[in-house]
């Protein structure tokens, strides 16, 4: 049966004592490198100096995560933390994805890309039919349209547009 | 007079309607949209917001921010589920509602409620800005550091069981925001020799990741649900009416949202918590609370509904963001150079009046988009929650990169979205790195600028409004150690009542010691031994 802290506790009990102890590690790494990663200035109020406030956000990290991890009612990893563990890795898929789309469009451009990119990931979450394809693709044209074309925000044109023949290959760079 | 003439000059231009028109329609549908909040869309759509003008830009974020409340009612009343954080309390009393048959009433009560509470706010404030225009002026460096220090004490204290971890969260703000070239001795912090740290990290990188990737991330993750629509028959005009019959309810509600706003940090929770309570505490049927009552969603509609142009109060006048939403839209001031703080509120008070005025009108056209077009609305709320991350997942790419072109943004993009990810799937907040590293920016500067005049550490509160701020300060830090001990006392009562397992006598004797050691402990003691040998001498 779960004690009276535990079940005071806000939120779910996977994953808390991980995902503390790794926050404090860090806040204390980060901090052991204070001397070397920032300078002290002769001649300046304590305040003005260039390691203060670092001090005092990995002092606050330490301190505040510090007491979070010590009044945690858990003091053992279980399974179930590192099922979530398990379960923050998998994200890692949707990472890759979003990445592999920010390193094609300079290369093959926006819409070609994004017309690719939005039904292929939304054939991999299992969305297969005709409806929710088309949807997809209307959804990638929209943005395209929506961003690039009309609101002129700066994404530049792919590589490839470069072998376009003379005003579409202007056209191609500047809109789509 | 003139004033508000020509703050209206500023609003006519065909962009700045367009601009009223997005914002309004795109945020209820955003709204509507269980998944997507107005913080996903605000963080999307800042950088394409930067080569507008800066009416225009924050006209459509505050359209997002003010217009997503009323869509963020829909499937609350009608599925359960809130649309944005904000409309939770709405389910209370909106889907008992539903449940009985009356989701036309609920949504109309909703839609008409979240009307008089936008408006409310708007007039009040139009009203008091020029009280507010006197009083920005009297905060200098110090008044504004201490100001911020308040606000995030008070998004830390907010977070009630969570305080230690959302202020380290807080200290984690403050240290990514000094990160990169330190602008006066020009000295490099925690660059570890990398060119892409020199610049720092940018806010919108970090925005876009905790709160657009990591949606888009929880949301792919996610199983679909089926959602049940129940059908809407009827117009929907039977909501004004009915709000009419509780004009108290109503402004003490929206009373409390536009206080609740002003305040750095508190926002829309308190105040809808606050007028909750009232209305209940008052209502000649308080039993009907939680179980569809009209009084309750009136309540929770308004209060939340005169929040977000109370929000803007601290940006405005003080530079000081208090939440999440208002913290993005400060960048956009930024981008213009326009500098918001109490010389907006001095020289550009007609820029201010019409940011109100847009929000008034954006209330106006909200209702009547609403009770024209609720009936094709609701499809909106169909859309499966997957496909929605894959929508996010693509939008937030245009956000991330449009802003440099730079592959690296979208790489620490990413590790934030993960970030934001664990936090949110161990229900932990992330606004408090938001607003540490806004605010910490703010208090680095000004406190270097406040200490230059300071000879001893009682002059930095020697001004009337720093000493009042310091004196708020020390109430709240105060309350919230009152607060910690009175749970812990609380917890301590429960463990000792719920405790099964046997208790040691060593442990009995310990804790009787102070009976055994009293006089009358003695003396009963001393009674029992008398008894005892009177019955063992009879043997």
């Amino acid at each position: 049966m779960p004690s009276e802290r535990e079940h005071r506790f806000v939120g779910p009990r996977r994953g808390q004592l991980v995902f503390a102890l790794a926050f404090v590690v860090i806040a204390l790494l980060l901090l052991s490198q204070i001397t070397g990663q920032t300078r002290w200035v002769e001649k300046t109020k304590f305040v003005a100096q260039p390691r203060f406030w670092p001090a005092v956000g990995l002092g606050g990290m330490l301190l505040m995560g510090g007491l979070h991890l010590y009044l945690l009612p858990w003091r053992r990893v279980s399974r179930y933390d590192m099922h979530e563990v398990r379960n923050w890795g998998k994200v890692l898929e949707y990472v890759l994805w979003f990445m592999a789309y920010v390193l094609a469009v300079p290369l093959l451009g926006y819409l070609p890309v994004t017309l690719a990119f939005v039904p292929a990931l939304s054939w991999r979450m299992g969305y297969r039919g005709r409806l929710m394809m088309g949807l997809s693709l209307g959804f990638a044209l929209l943005t395209v349209v929506l961003f690039k074309s009309l609101l002129g925000v700066k994404i530049p044109g792919g590589a490839i547009y470069e072998y376009l023949p003379g005003a579409l290959r202007s056209f191609f760079i500047l809109y789509l | 007079m003139d004033l508000i003439l020509s703050a209206f000059e500023i609003l006519m231009r065909w962009d700045v309607a367009l601009a009223l028109l997005a914002g309004s329609v795109g945020g209820v549908l955003i709204g509507a949209i269980p998944g997507v909040g107005p913080a996903v869309a605000i963080a999307i759509l800042l950088p394409a917001t930067f080569s507008m003008d800066p009416i225009v830009g924050l006209t459509v974020l505050l359209g997002i921010y003010g217009s997503s409340m009323y869509g963020g009612a829909i499937p609350a009343i009608l599925i359960n589920t809130p649309g944005t954080a904000v409309n939770a309390l709405t389910t209370y009393d909106g889907y008992p509602m539903t449940a009985r048959g009356e989701p036309r009433r609920a949504l109309s009560l909703a839609y008409s409620a979240s009307f008089y509470g936008g408006v409310f706010s708007v007039v009040c404030l139009i009203l008091f800005a020029p009280l507010l225009a006197k009083v920005a002026p009297l905060f200098g460096s110090r008044e504004i550091f201490l100001a911020a220090l308040l606000g995030i004490i008070l998004v830390v204290v907010a977070h009630r069981g969570q305080a230690l971890i959302a202020g380290a969260l807080a200290a984690f703000g403050i240290f990514i925001q000094t990160i990169g070239l330190e602008p006066v001795k020009y000295s490099q912090r925690y660059t570890f020799d990398q060119d892409f740290l020199g610049s720092g990290i940018n806010l919108i990188v970090v925005v876009l990741g905790l709160f657009a990737l990591s949606q888009a991330f929880v949301l792919l993750m996610d199983e679909d649900e089926k959602v049940h629509l129940t059908k809407l028959r009827g117009g929907m005009f039977q909501g004004l009416r009915e709000l009419s019959r509780h004009p108290r309810i109503a402004t003490v509600s929206a009373s409390f949202g536009v206080l609740m706003g002003m305040i750095p940090g508190v926002g829309e929770f308190t105040a809808q918590f606050m007028s909750y309570t009232y209305a209940q505490k008052t209502s000649k049927r308080p039993q009907d609370f939680g179980n569809g009552s009209s009084e309750g969603l009136i309540a929770a509609e308004t209060a939340n509904n005169a929040v977000p142009a109370a929000a803007m109060v601290p940006l405005l006048a003080l530079g000081i963001p208090g939440e999440a939403l208002t913290a993005m839209m400060l960048s956009v001031f930024y981008v213009h150079n326009v500098v918001p703080g109490p010389a907006l509120f001095q020289n550009r008070m007609d820029f201010v009046v019409a940011l109100y005025l847009a929000l008034l009108i954006l209330n106006v056209l909200v209702l009547i988009f609403l009770l024209m077009a609720t009936k094709s609305l609701i499809k909106v709320v169909k859309i499966p929650n997957r496909f929605l991350g894959v929508c996010i997942l693509t939008l937030s790419f245009v956000g991330v990169y449009s802003l440099r072109n730079s592959a690296t943004d979208c790489v620490m993009a990413a590790a934030f979205g993960m970030i934001g990810y664990i936090l949110k799937r161990l229900s932990l907040p992330a606004v408090p790195i938001i607003l540490g590293m806004v605010l910490g920016g703010i208090m680095e500067v000004k406190l270097r600028a406040g200490m230059a005049r300071v000879k001893e550490p009682l002059d930095f509160i020697d001004r009337p409004v720093a000493f009042i701020l310091f004196l708020i300060i020390v109430i709240v830090l105060v309350a919230h150690t009152i607060r910690v001990l009175k749970d812990r006392k609380e917890r301590k009562e429960a463990e000792w009542q719920t405790k099964t397992s046997s208790t040691n006598f060593g442990g009995l004797m310990l804790r009787r010691k102070s009976s055994f050691l009293k006089g009358r402990g003695k003396q009963v003691r001393a009674r029992h031994s008398k008894l005892l040998r009177r019955l063992t001498d009879l043997f």
